[in-house]
């Protein structure tokens, strides 16, 4: 039947969770272990494929781009498949399973499709469809394997690990290349085995479900019941929160340009923008995510929105050198770190366990196309308003989505 | 395969993992002992000048190479100087070369090929040019991640004052207006200048909301209009009344591109014999020949030339070698 746990949603650990050294379950460590690995293998080919495309094969990146651009919608909706399909078929592994599987013979298809720019488009593609099947499946196994009142560090754990493996990845890029005299295809072949490693770490660690929690298997879920879960008036606040964060969220590349714009810093160091951000997020997830479990995840998600609210006017306001871009970086980390898995922790207990994947799909997918839809705007309103105005009318949105969330989450007053 | 003890899934991941070590690591060896050399074109090591002669400068194998103008398909002269991209005129030569596997450096260059100046450039090399007078030197390079559509990739253009260091880190400082408005979306890219005789005008592209313009420039006044729509990689006639580029078919590059030439008088477009997509920034050989790279199906890069005038056929000029640039003067002389 469907098991809701509206009690203990926000529940602080003490007196429950006091176990010591065990900090997260061995479900999450191996999911984060296989989240590391695959994310070491993706960041390989992520951080030589523009010079695969430009260099290797002299294709123009422009070109590129627009193939790229197409599938992005299409696979935020293929996520809501893979949920449902999972919950489905009762196989959150194995839908898992079959997306790293799935991402890891894209590294061979790079081999293959050679020149062919719609070659490379479809293999980019079957890559993204990996990812978009397996996210939701994953995911529900972390909150299917986790006490209620545990899951803000289940998922800032998992998270920590998952940036981990993505700060390995170009290194091991690095030394490939070093080692192959140069060689692309070097990269992706050991993209491939390091990929097939995360799957056999997947396929030999990560059980279904932990056997204590099998009482009795939920009833297969149809179509109908993955609908009725939008009657949930707690889900369907959450989902509206999910897509409010999207509505704040311009995006990375914006906050960059304008950070690379106010700091003067060189157009050289710019990469380095994303990887002080990646430091930040990394070094915050866990800590924010046992935070959650003991003050409260709407809290934590709600001194996410202040972080991001925090990173817009500090990039309108009259700073610049390194007093904007430290403080600048750290907010925006700590948005990401109290947003992204939190926002997780606090959609699993609303779920029935057998729509577990659909429910969580719903969420990121909301919160994918709002930000989708946010990013364009945002472009707008930069070429109608200037950077400057643009980031400051973000900065409202942002505290406008922030009290919203707020209002929303604190409904009905349920205690924290 | 939870049924197995912790002990056996252990060992069952531990050998999967040498296994997989093991094929990445031959694969790595075999891929460094297949490293390609040079591909057998008759070539010869030797002194590289920019001076004033009858040869055609070409990037052969990652280095800058001249061969006459009278046989282009003989015998060619190889320096040690790496470069991805490379132009010369008037004496002054620019290569964009590798600084470390991942970044790149701009180095102007003398007569003799000597570096007299460098500097480090952002993202991935993609076009380079010399005004007539060898007095400025532009490029252009692909810079991924800061697109706001992720996945997506941004251009970054810049251009160097020989004579007294002024440089110009990205275009995007400049003023740009289309039809009288100044333009300040986020998405403009610039890339692929060429330089009139003045030393002072430019004309490069624009893109912007899915155009991409023709821009005709002002260093002084550091601003930007446009002058046509459409036009992608224009490269300026020696006597600065035609602009040769490449015009993408239907306006949509993901269908390629049709080498053309605009009149700057007239704003008339004609399409030249060449019907293969050409995605390069063609070069003027002659007042009335244009030269540009096209690669075969494995990417190997050869140096064709065309008529200007619309008619003829496309020629094999310099097989196996890129980034053309007549060494012969005629840019400069006509250009007076």
């Amino acid at each position: 039947m469907i098991r809701v746990y509206l009690s203990t949603i926000d529940r602080p650990a003490a007196g429950k969770g006091r176990r010591g050294a065990a900090l997260v379950g061995g479900n999450v460590v191996a999911l984060g272990t296989v989240s590391l690995v695959t994310d070491v293998s993706a960041e390989m080919v992520t951080a030589v494929l523009p010079l695969y495309l430009v260099l290797g094969l002299h294709l123009s990146p422009l070109a590129y781009g627009v193939v790229d651009g197409v599938y992005t919608g299409a696979t935020a909706l293929l996520r809501i498949v893979g949920g449902y399909v999972a919950d489905r078929v009762r196989g959150h592994k194995v839908l898992a399973g079959a997306g790293y599987a799935l991402s890891a013979v894209a590294k061979l298809g790079l081999l293959a499709a050679g020149r062919s720019l719609a070659g490379i488009g479809f293999v980019v593609a079957v890559d993204r469809m990996g990812k978009g099947l397996r996210t939701a499946p994953r995911d529900a196994l972390i909150t299917l394997s986790t006490p209620p009142d545990a899951l803000g560090r289940a998922f800032g754990v998992h998270r920590t690990m998952d940036a981990v493996g993505a700060f390995l990845g170009p290194l091991v890029a690095l030394a490939v290349l070093a080692g192959s005299g140069q060689s692309y295809d070097a990269v992706f072949v050991t993209s491939f085995c390091v990929a097939l490693l995360g799957v056999a770490v997947l396929v030999l660690f990560v059980r279904e479900r932990p056997p204590s929690a099998s009482v009795a298997a939920p009833p297969r879920p149809s179509v109908r019941d993955a609908v009725a879960l939008l009657r949930s008036g707690d889900l369907r606040r959450l989902l509206l929160a999910a897509v409010l964060l999207g509505v704040a969220t311009i995006g990375d590349g914006f906050v960059y340009l304008m950070l690379q714009r106010r700091t003067e810093i060189g157009l050289l160091w710019f990469p380095l923008l994303a990887v002080g951000t990646s430091l930040a997020f990394l070094l915050l997830a866990a800590p924010l995510g046992v935070l959650a479990d003991r003050i409260g995840r709407r809290l934590v998600l709600l001194a996410g929105y202040a972080a991001l609210a925090v990173t817009y006017l500090l990039l309108g306001a009259p700073v610049g050198g390194w007093a904007l871009l430290v403080p600048a970086l750290a907010a925006y980390g700590l948005y990401y770190a109290a947003t992204d898995g939190v926002l997780m922790a606090l959609a699993g207990p609303l779920l029935p366990d057998g729509l577990r994947a659909t429910g969580l799909a719903l969420v990121q997918t909301g919160q994918a196309l709002a930000y989708l839809a946010s990013s364009v705007l945002f472009g707008l309103a930069w070429s109608a308003w200037g950077p400057g105005a643009a980031v400051l009318a973000a900065a409202g949105v942002a505290i406008v989505a922030g009290g919203t969330t707020a209002g929303l989450l604190f409904h009905k007053g349920r205690t924290a | 395969m939870n049924g197995m003890s912790v002990r056996v899934r252990v060992l069952a991941v531990l050998g999967v993992a040498v296994v997989l070590a093991v094929v990445a690591t031959l694969y790595i060896q075999g891929a460094a002992a297949r490293t390609p050399s040079s591909d057998g074109a008759a070539a010869a090591a030797g002194p590289v000048t920019l001076d004033a002669a009858p040869v055609l400068l070409t990037v052969t194998d990652r280095h800058v190479a001249t061969v006459s103008t009278s046989d282009p398909s003989g015998p060619r002269t190889v320096s040690g100087v790496e470069c991805v991209r490379a132009y010369a005129a008037g004496g002054t030569g620019i290569c964009l070369q590798p600084a470390t596997p991942w970044t790149y450096r701009m180095v102007v260059l003398d007569r003799t090929l000597t570096p007299v100046r460098s500097a480090d450039i952002p993202g991935l090399p993609n076009r380079a040019r010399v005004s007539a007078s060898g007095r400025l030197v532009a490029w252009t390079t692909f810079v991924g991640g800061d697109s706001y559509n992720s996945g997506g990739f941004s251009t970054r253009t810049g251009i160097l004052d020989t004579r007294d260091g002024t440089m110009v880190a990205s275009l995007e400082e400049f003023t740009a207006s289309r039809d009288g408005v100044v333009v300040k979306a986020a998405d403009r890219n610039f890339w692929g200048v060429t330089f009139a005789a003045d030393d002072n005008t430019f004309y490069a592209t624009m893109s912007t909301g899915g155009h991409r313009y023709l821009m005709k420039g002002d260093l002084a006044a550091r601003s930007l209009h446009t002058v046509a729509d459409n036009v992608e990689c224009p490269s300026l006639s020696p006597d600065g009344t035609r602009i040769a580029f490449k015009h993408a078919i239907d306006g949509d590059p993901t269908r390629g591109w049709r080498l053309s030439v605009l009149d700057l008088g007239t704003l008339a477009v004609t399409p030249l014999a060449e019907t293969a997509s050409v995605d390069d920034q063609p070069a003027w050989l002659s007042g009335d020949t244009i030269g540009y790279t096209l690669r075969q199906g494995d990417g190997r890069p050869d140096v064709w030339s065309v008529p200007a005038s619309g008619g003829g056929a496309p020629r094999l000029l310099v097989p196996g070698a890129e980034s053309p640039a007549a060494l012969d003067g005629v840019t400069a002389r006509t250009n007076g």
